[in-house]
């Protein structure tokens, strides 16, 4: 038994989190409400918190004057405005408090990029990506000096949350992109994607191994890869139900290996068919990205997004890949590169957007998110 | 919707843009912090730099929960906050005092000849026992004139108020941008 059950049980996350994540959408007005994330902590909330319906990603660049004193103004601030809206108060000279009433199961998470860093004159613990042969990345999707991750089951309440931090962050930076994204499936199980597939099935069980950093300045901390991963869904459609499930190595219904019943069976990769090839293909996805040892697997918490349609019908859509892991170099990048290298997949992605920051661990009452990197 | 000020001071554009914010910002943060992270404690050269209480002995203990200033490069600009009285007795708050200013006022916002108008509130803030006093945009504030000194976001400014019958009122406010300060303001009719 893997992923979301298991980081319930494990994780940060509240009992009443847990009961408000089997509410429906059509019950989310009254139920959400008791929805409540707890904000201080070892860990930011919003890593190992059970996914909530909908998620805004805000990157800054620092404006030039921004440095490490006024980070450790920015910072506090933010900090302050994540706290309270999070346990659904009003921010501080909030204009609309009103929207802060039903926090929805609201987190409110930062990352520091490399910019971040340099501008605070402190060694930066990420560095972005190597370059992929498969990467189409785009200017406007990719980097970003500082972070912030909104999600909550109401998507007013991260419309409001969003406002908040953006109003106070606009004397130190300038927006470089927003993503917002949603989750679909059966509430409590594992997300569907777009291209229909439920997505996000297998996650570490032991976060202190596989997510949380447990040493150095990020101690208690992690790292984020965003990835935004454009699908073709104009060609997917022309994909066949087998053919579609080949190329993931899952059937779409249950989520189930090719060669198991249920979506959490262990897949078999060294089954073959009646003409002696593999059931689960060679270049079948989860074979490409598939990590043996529990505590290398990256966590996933991937929202979709569908950003519209182009004259002729065609949809910008796809996938906000959302990895945290202890270690990107360890974890991430191989994975990414057996992709790269090969995966039946890649004919219907692309990445159009990468970024990379450090999640800083999280703070006490009166502490701030990034004090003892920073302070 | 124009406000002026009430007091013969001269006017330029950036002051009255700071005034009709604090007059036209109604409803502001105020209204639903209550969690109050306020200590009491003996007023005397306690750093400033903490949100601090003053009790008085006789006229009740008196605190203020959530306090910040308005950013402003320089001219006017105010403070806000909720006063907390929690002793049995009303506490008045006579005058206030910053670093920042060498002018500070306690101003109220009041209809008059059919506009909104701010200014000085005669005989001071008066909390009520085992009450509370809100100081928000549109409403009671601490005005500070005559600001040399950049209130830049998130920055720690710190207030005395002074109580009538009592030990001061010393606590820290943050610097928060608010958008009535920072927009430009076409000066209308000017009174």
């Amino acid at each position: 038994m893997i992923s979301r059950r298991n980081l319930l049980a494990g994780g940060a996350v509240t009992a009443v989190g847990a009961l408000t994540q089997r509410a429906t959408p059509a019950q989310a007005p009254t139920q959400a409400v008791a929805r409540l994330e707890p904000f201080h902590g070892p860990h930011q909330a919003g890593v190992a918190t059970a996914p909530q319906a909908h998620a805004v990603f805000v990157a800054f660049d620092l404006l030039p004057g921004t440095g490490k004193e006024g980070l450790t103004r920015l910072l506090p601030l933010l900090t302050d405005d994540a706290a309270r809206l999070t346990q659904g108060r009003a921010a501080l000279a909030d204009t609309e408090p009103e929207l802060a009433a039903n926090p929805a199961g609201l987190t409110v998470t930062f990352g520091f990029g490399p910019g971040l860093f340099a501008a605070a004159g402190v060694k930066s613990p990420v560095a972005q990506l190597p370059a992929f042969e498969t990467d189409k990345l785009k200017k406007q999707w990719t980097g970003g000096d500082l972070l912030v991750q909104i999600c909550a089951d109401d998507p007013l309440t991260v419309s409001h949350a969003l406002r908040m931090i953006v109003k106070d962050t606009r004397s130190f930076a300038e927006v470089r992109w927003t993503q917002r994204g949603f989750r679909g499936g059966a509430p409590g199980g594992t997300q569907r994607n777009l291209m229909g597939q439920l997505d996000g099935t297998v996650n570490p069980t032991d976060l202190d191994r596989a997510v949380w950093i447990g040493d150095g300045p990020l101690r208690g901390g992690t790292t984020l890869v965003l990835r935004r991963i454009r699908m073709e869904l104009e060609t997917w459609d022309a994909a066949d139900r087998t053919a579609r499930e080949f190329t993931i190595g899952r059937r779409l219904d249950t989520g189930a290996p090719l060669t198991g019943r249920a979506e959490h069976d262990e897949p078999d990769y060294q089954r073959l068919n009646a003409l002696g090839f593999p059931v689960i293909a060679e270049y079948a996805h989860i074979r490409r990205t598939h990590v043996a040892d529990p505590a290398q697997r990256i966590l996933r918490r991937p929202y979709n997004y569908d950003d519209g349609l182009s004259a002729e019908g065609k949809p910008d859509a796809g996938l906000l890949f959302a990895s945290y892991q202890a270690d990107v170099e360890r974890q991430f990048v191989p994975i990414q590169r057996r992709m790269a290298e090969g995966d039946l997949l890649n004919q219907w992605v692309t990445t159009v957007g990468s970024a990379v920051f450090a999640v800083p661990a999280g703070c006490a009452p009166g502490g701030w998110i990034g004090d003892s990197l920073l302070a | 919707m124009f406000s002026r000020h009430a007091r013969t001071t001269s006017y330029s554009p950036a002051r009255a843009a700071l005034l009709l914010a604090a007059v036209l910002a109604v409803g502001g943060c105020g209204a639903s912090t209550t969690t109050s992270t306020t200590a009491s404690s003996t007023a005397s050269a306690a750093s400033p730099a903490a949100t601090a209480a003053a009790p008085a002995a006789a006229a009740g203990r008196l605190s203020i929960t959530d306090p910040w200033v308005k950013t402003t490069k320089e001219g006017m600009t105010a403070a806000f906050g909720t006063l907390v009285n929690d002793g049995d007795a009303d506490v008045t708050v006579t005058a206030g005092a910053s670093p920042l200013s060498p002018k500070v006022e306690l101003h109220e916002v009041v209809e008059s000849g059919g506009k909104m108008v701010m200014r000085p509130k005669a005989g001071g803030f008066v909390v009520p026992a085992h009450g509370r006093l809100e100081l928000k945009p549109g409403g009671d504030h601490i005005m500070l004139m005559g600001v040399t000194e950049e209130v830049k976001p998130g920055a720690r400014v710190a207030f005395t108020l002074t109580v009538k019958d009592g030990a001061p009122l010393q606590f820290t406010a943050v610097g928060k941008d608010f958008a009535g300060g920072k927009e430009d303001y076409q000066p209308g009719h000017q009174g």
